[in-house]
């Protein structure tokens, strides 16, 4: 933790290929034009498709110092869920915080699969499903970028949106289907998932 | 007025030399200096600078570009990291000893082997007897800054300029960022008119002759007066920076030095890691501070020694291995220069961070509380250790028992006297 008004710290966990990275990335983006100081950088290693990266963000009201990587998170974001056979996500994250995750199943399944390693909140999102039925393909990285702020309330909801349009324009110029395929994603999001 | 942005230490670059537009840019893509050219490129295809753009085929012809247009009177720069420095070995030399102010943004990166992409300062340190200015930077603000001034740096010394930052950690890390406008940092770094160059109409040069002996030394003698000759044009060019921006740039920064018992010296984004460390132990009482090392090359050995002077025990921290058995680069020579002061604190070494070892916080605490035994116990100990390795920190440990038992007490003369020579 860095010592700065209101540090909110995200580790995310994905696998190459996901967007987790890219997730991230709009994350500080977002939290950015809200005003905040931000963070956002992934952990690179040997990179392949398929193998699992972490990426981190760090949001505050003032500049912080801080250059290692994130271990006490105050949220995990998990972008696939068969990560928790290989990976201890939940290692170090506050047990004010939440851990938000990609998956069918239902937050009881995910407390028993992780056997007692984490007793804070777990908020489960259905990515797939999401990203199915508004991009018609499995994109779950923009389903979990609005859990993540949707839980952590690190940016308002309403400019979030206003935001995300503007970077998805900038970056999908020549593709307005994508545009709106990902803000369908990012409110569908929004409305159906609960926050336990 | 200043601009708010965010970006990544790499992107921060690619915008400085897109307001700077360069003559001639000659790269060739390396992790994780890559999206130096990349960003840069797009900004060539979209006609908002008139660079000549070249894509080379390796590093030793990216830096050959850089030198046949400096030669010819062109302002030139380029992007490089770890092996691909590596590959530039010979042209480094041959930029430095013909003058040519190239500025190039090394994003460091380890050398291998083991093979490894992440960062460490192994390659710059690596090219540090070549004969560039070496400024290193925290953050991607500080790297941006730092850009701009050494393309200033360089054209008025004649020295070619390294501009070094960490890879990934701020290469790739996103973070804000006060730009500055375009007409200003223009103005800045002003038009490139050397007085004398290779394809001067009125009078042409000859660039990078054979130097016979009789002459070879006199140009190296006059390479290192040269490089004595830029502090103060350092010093200048941060002046004038500061005019522009408000923020400082100078030999190095000291941070919580003034009534400061103990402190780290240390280079580069772990700086931050480390004044938050001083943050929060100051919260608690200790009196703690820090040296962040802007410019390695030329080596600030006076101020330096008389910051290091304010303290009782220093920790230098090397983030590159020399295999000298004796300390890393930097504590060598920061080490060295304390030699002819009556009084030096106790000045230890630390090697840390090789290959993307991360550093945190807590890593910060343990060598102060290394340093205030140091200090209480009036020993030294091994200086030359490791920080965040699985193995033993101390290399010399057995050397030093066998030192202890030939020379009782030996290690601890400068302890003795300390209190006598106490400025």
């Amino acid at each position: 933790m860095c010592n700065v008004n209101n540090m909110v710290e995200f580790r995310w966990h994905g696998r190459g290929g996901q967007g987790a990275k890219t997730a991230c990335l709009f994350l500080a983006e977002a939290a950015f034009n809200s005003g905040k100081d931000v963070q956002g950088f992934p952990e690179y290693g040997p990179e392949r498709m398929g193998a699992p990266i972490t990426a981190y963000n760090r949001i505050s009201d003032s500049h912080c110092k801080v250059h290692s990587n994130i271990y006490f998170p105050d949220y995990v974001v998990v972008v696939d869920d068969t990560l928790l056979k290989t990976v201890n996500v939940t290692k170090g994250l506050s047990e004010d915080g939440a851990l938000i995750i990609n998956t069918h199943k239902t937050a009881d399944e995910i407390r028993k699969e992780l056997n007692g390693r984490y007793n804070g909140r777990i908020c489960t999102v259905n990515a797939e499903k999401i990203s199915l039925e508004t991009l018609g393909k499995y994109f779950p990285n923009t389903p979990m970028l609005a859990a993540a702020v949707k839980v952590s309330h690190v940016i308002e909801t309403e400019q979030f949106i206003r935001d995300m349009e503007e970077s998805f324009k900038k970056k999908f110029p020549t593709k307005p289907r994508l545009v709106e395929g990902n803000m369908n994603a990012i409110r569908k999001t929004l409305e159906e998932f609960e926050v336990e | 007025m200043p601009i708010r942005d965010r970006k990544s230490g790499n992107a921060a670059v690619a915008y400085a030399m897109r307001q700077i537009n360069p003559d001639v840019v000659g790269a060739f893509p390396i992790t994780p200096s890559t999206e130096i050219p990349e960003y840069f490129s797009k900004y060539v295809a979209d006609g908002e600078v008139d660079t000549e753009f070249i894509a080379v085929e390796s590093e030793h012809s990216a830096m050959s570009t850089c030198i046949g247009a400096s030669a010819a009177g062109a302002r030139a720069m380029t992007a490089t990291s770890s092996a691909g420095l590596a590959y530039m070995w010979e042209l480094l030399y041959i930029a430095a000893s013909c003058r040519l102010p190239i500025t190039m943004c090394v994003v460091n990166r380890s050398l291998s082997g083991p093979i490894n992409i992440n960062n460490d300062h192994s390659d710059s340190m690596g090219a540090r007897d070549s004969g560039w200015i070496q400024i290193y930077s925290e953050t991607n603000q500080e790297v941006y800054d730092n850009f701009i001034q050494g393309v200033v740096i360089a054209e008025r010394t004649r020295i070619p300029v390294m501009i070094c930052q960490d890879g990934f950690i701020t290469s790739h890390g996103v973070s804000n960022i006060e730009l500055i406008e375009d007409f200003l940092v223009k103005n800045f770094v002003g038009e490139y008119e050397p007085d004398n160059y290779l394809l001067k109409h009125e009078n042409p040069l000859a660039v990078g002759p054979y130097g016979i002996s009789p002459y070879y030394m006199e140009i190296k003698r006059e390479q290192a007066q040269a490089m004595k000759d830029s502090m103060p044009v350092i010093l200048d060019v941060g002046r004038e920076f500061n005019a522009m921006t408000g923020r400082k740039y100078r030999f190095f920064e000291e941070y919580m030095m003034d009534d400061a018992d103990v402190a780290i010296v240390v280079m580069g984004s772990s700086a931050g890691t480390g004044k938050e460390a001083v943050d929060r132990l100051r919260a608690e009482g200790k009196r703690v501070g820090l040296i962040k090392l802007r410019v390695f090359r030329p080596f600030p050995r006076r101020p330096l020694a008389a910051a290091m002077c304010k303290v009782k025990a220093v920790a230098i921290m090397d983030k590159a291995e020399s295999f000298s058995n004796s300390g890393g680069p930097l504590f060598s020579e920061a080490r060295s220069s304390l030699y002819d002061l009556p009084y030096k604190p106790y000045a230890i070494n630390y090697i840390y961070g090789l290959g993307g070892r991360d550093i945190r916080v807590e890593d910060f605490y343990d060598i102060f509380k290394d340093l205030y035994v140091i200090c209480e116990n009036d020993d030294p100990g091994d200086v030359y250790r490791y920080l965040g390795v699985r193995d033993s920190r101390y290399i010399n440990e057995e050397q030093r028992m066998i030192y202890e038992e030939y020379h009782p007490g030996a290690a601890r003369v400068y302890g003795k006297d300390k209190e006598a020579y106490e400025v």
